[in-house]
């Protein structure tokens, strides 16, 4: 069995399936059942950011009479199947059992867990469809799908024609005989898609990106609403994963939601109501730094193994009870998090704040989206070239600290007006301020961690029982941490030099004024 | 990729009875499984319920200018495909004889096929000939049925000198009694001596049996239709001993 698969759906359920088909394709080709019906559970599986439905994949756990099973299968005909061995979800890719699945999966999903995203009984019968000699030209599936998540209902029946080997032509006349067969829909939904669709959502839906559609014409104020309201969006739905600890990722993007939301309330303020941002600004900054010591933490265990893979007069395994102090602290971290954010404070902060700004209307007077726009971004561009240009050899570290949070500012505010620009002289001036960004990024991520290493290891000391190695595998970690910290330093100009070169600002100012209409 | 050829200079001796069961149960071990027609007279290809017909006949095969791989049908079971035959493969010997090397032509037009197949079948037709060298030629294992007879023996002898008669590779051979009546004392006489006497035949023989004839009235493999019978027994003990050797 190979070659081009035709899908159907069967939206007239008064008629049996086999007894249409047989129908529609006498006298020619019989029906002939193949194989004893089966009912198999199928739970499909993704990243929360859909990363094997973003690279045309797709990852399903079936369980039925025999041993359970996970199957990836792709567009271009790729297929992996490996033994499911009671996998439980959500999982890491890595914890799943090694051969070419694993590999396959672990390149893709990276850090990110795979989770159940829907759920159905499948009942399939097979019958082969043959020709005056007997002979099977193709097989007809016919697969009855009962969703269970994310909603409860039948679907209708689903029918695919799968030419054997050298008997395509027939196998396509087969499918053109059953399309014009009342009731009988060709290329019907992938069965994900179909069974997501029972509870109204389709794959891929969720970005971490500010996607919104705005019109330069469109008022201001409501255009920073509706980009705020995306990042209020991202934030809950990150929610669920970040207190369950799905997989670092949900804390990630619920941080750069709430990163993204302080900063459109402080270079915002203007548009909104007076008092608006005064008022929420505490609250998403208590917010921000509720998120910090345990995203901290998860950098430092994300970057362990490339860390201690670097040690020169060390052992990688002596920095064993600096792992263990990690993990420990950030349990501790975690469940802090955990409980803030399943607090009434933290619930009634969300609540009020979709609150205010579904009651955002149009002032009578203000700039439009494009005018906001050009004032906000320019504003965090003449911030960055200001403070940029006064950084010396001699300038202390805090002042780079501070030119990384104005970066942060800029890229953000391109982000939520992107969708007025045109697309590759955005993704350039995005590109460009990157290149500065990674390096004081590195910069200040070195600092602080080697500063972190310094107070833990005086930590493991107090406590202590803590081997002498494994301090001198902390200090050999620092040294390297200190080395990259040094290479970043000392690229800083340079780099601080082609974002603020007369071509690039004047390719920055270009674009503000292009705004599409 | 393994190539088996069954094949022997006489008729009539259950080479494709042999090739065709054995082709289904090497597919029922998982094994991804090619049977090439290469008689004229197309018997595996009607016991496929395949039409035998290869667009552009065997002088497009042979000559390349068709890939042998579109020509391949799917059959009704699970890993085993089909090269079906066609009338034009009556004259394969003159279509070899116009090429050059035309005794390792078959090897070499097989070879792009080693990463879809694990073994190859070739169904040969009876005599010696062009085409039976260039088999020779591209086969791993020549599995020969013989009738247990004094007569058939003697050919067995004549089968093992062509073969070492080849110049370069030749390949292994593995003769297994075919059609044994048991009626006749001479059949199971010379069926349980060769074996003992001969280290390249098989232990395991293919009674002549009903169900066998009956392949041609189904058209299917005799363990398809009937899997405990002593026929299906029969195949799927010389399986295990070609299984074996083949590696």
């Amino acid at each position: 069995m190979s070659a081009d698969l035709h899908n159907f759906a069967y939206m007239n359920g008064e008629q049996q399936v086999p007894r249409v088909v047989r129908e529609a394709l006498a006298p020619r080709y019989s029906v002939v059942p193949a194989r004893r019906t089966r009912t198999r559970h199928r739970t499909w599986l993704d990243t929360f950011d859909w990363r094997l439905h973003r690279a045309g994949l797709t990852l399903e756990s079936v369980t039925g009479r025999g041993p359970a099973e996970l199957v990836l299968s792709g567009m271009a005909g790729e297929r992996i199947t490996a033994a499911a061995n009671g996998a439980r979800w959500p999982a890491l890719a890595e914890r799943l059992p090694s051969g070419p699945l694993r590999d396959r999966l672990k390149g893709l999903t990276d850090v990110r867990a795979l989770l159940p995203a829907a759920k159905a009984a499948s009942t399939v019968s097979e019958f082969r469809l043959c020709n005056d000699d007997g002979k099977t030209v193709a097989w007809l599936t016919v697969e009855h799908l009962h969703a269970a998540a994310p909603a409860d209902a039948d679907l209708p029946p689903r029918l695919s024609v799968t030419a054997v080997r050298g008997y395509q032509g027939q196998a396509d006349r087969i499918a053109r005989c059953l399309t014009a067969q009342p009731g009988v829909l060709p290329d019907g939904l992938p069965a994900l898609d179909a069974v997501l669709a029972t509870g109204g959502l389709a794959p891929g839906e969720y970005t971490n990106k500010v996607d919104v559609e705005l019109s330069a014409t469109m008022p201001g104020r409501l255009a920073l609403a509706a980009v705020l309201r995306r990042l209020l969006d991202t934030l809950e739905a990150n929610v669920w994963g970040t207190v369950r600890d799905i997989d670092t990722e949900f804390l990630h993007d619920l941080r750069v939601s709430v990163r993204r939301t302080r900063t459109a309330l402080k270079l915002g303020a203007g548009l909104l109501p007076a008092g608006l941002a005064t008022q929420y600004r505490p609250a998403f900054k208590w917010l921000g730094d509720l998120t910090t010591p345990t995203r901290d933490l998860d950098v430092h265990l994300l970057t362990f193994g490339a860390g201690a893979a670097e040690l020169t007069s060390a052992s990688p395994d002596d920095l064993d009870p600096f792992h263990r102090y990690l993990t420990r602290r950030r349990a501790v971290e975690q469940a802090r998090l955990a409980r803030a954010l399943r607090s009434p404070r933290f619930r009634a902060l969300v609540v009020a704040w979709r609150d205010a700004l579904d009651g955002l209307t149009a002032p009578q007077q203000g700039p439009d989206a494009a005018q906001a726009a050009a004032k906000i971004i320019g504003r965090a561009h003449r911030r960055v070239l200001r403070q940029g240009s006064a950084i010396t050899a001699e300038s202390p570290p805090e002042d780079l600290h501070d030119l990384r949070k104005r970066c942060k500012e800029l890229r953000y505010s391109l982000e939520f007006f992107a969708s007025l620009y045109d697309p590759p002289t955005h993704r350039r001036a995005v590109r460009e301020l990157k290149g500065l960004q990674d390096c004081l990024g590195t910069y200040q991520d070195c600092q602080v961690q080697q500063e972190e290493i310094r107070v833990i290891a005086t930590e493991m000391l107090a406590a202590g029982g803590v081997p002498a190695t494994a301090l001198l595998a902390m200090g050999d970690l620092a040294s390297h941490v200190g080395q990259r910290e040094r290479r970043a330093r000392g690229e800083f100009a340079s780099r601080f030099a082609a974002f603020a070169s007369r071509p690039a600002q004047e390719r920055f100012r270009a674009l503000v004024a292009g705004a599409r209409p | 990729m393994k190539i088996l050829a069954t094949y022997n200079i006489k008729g009539g001796v259950g080479k494709t009875a042999a090739a065709v069961n054995l082709a289904y149960l090497a597919a029922a071990d998982g094994l991804r499984v090619l049977i090439a027609d290469l008689d004229p007279q197309a018997a595996a290809t009607y016991l496929f319920r395949v039409r035998p017909r290869v667009k552009g006949g065997g002088a497009a095969l042979i000559r390349g200018s068709r890939e042998l791989d579109k020509a391949i049908k799917g059959t009704d079971f699970e890993g085993l495909d089909l090269l079906p035959a066609d009338f034009t493969f009556r004259n394969l010997d003159l279509i070899l004889d116009d090429t050059k090397k035309p005794t390792q032509r078959l090897a070499r037009l097989l070879r792009p096929l080693r990463d879809s197949y694990d073994m190859v079948f070739l169904d040969c037709p009876p005599g010696i000939s062009l085409l039976s060298e260039a088999v020779l030629h591209a086969a791993d294992l020549v599995l020969a049925p013989i009738i247990p007879t004094t007569l058939s023996v003697r050919t067995l002898d004549q089968l093992t000198e062509f073969i070492d008669g080849l110049d370069g590779h030749r390949p292994e051979l593995l003769a297994f009694c075919s059609m044994i009546d048991r009626r006749k004392r001479l059949h199971k006489q010379i069926a349980e001596q060769l074996p003992a006497e001969r280290k390249d035949v098989a232990a395991a023989a293919i009674p002549a049996l009903s169900l066998i004839e009956q392949m041609a009235v189904r058209r299917a493999p005799v363990t398809t239709f009937a899997p405990r019978s002593e026929a299906a027994r029969s195949y799927a003990r010389l399986w295990a001993e070609v299984r074996a050797r083949a590696g």
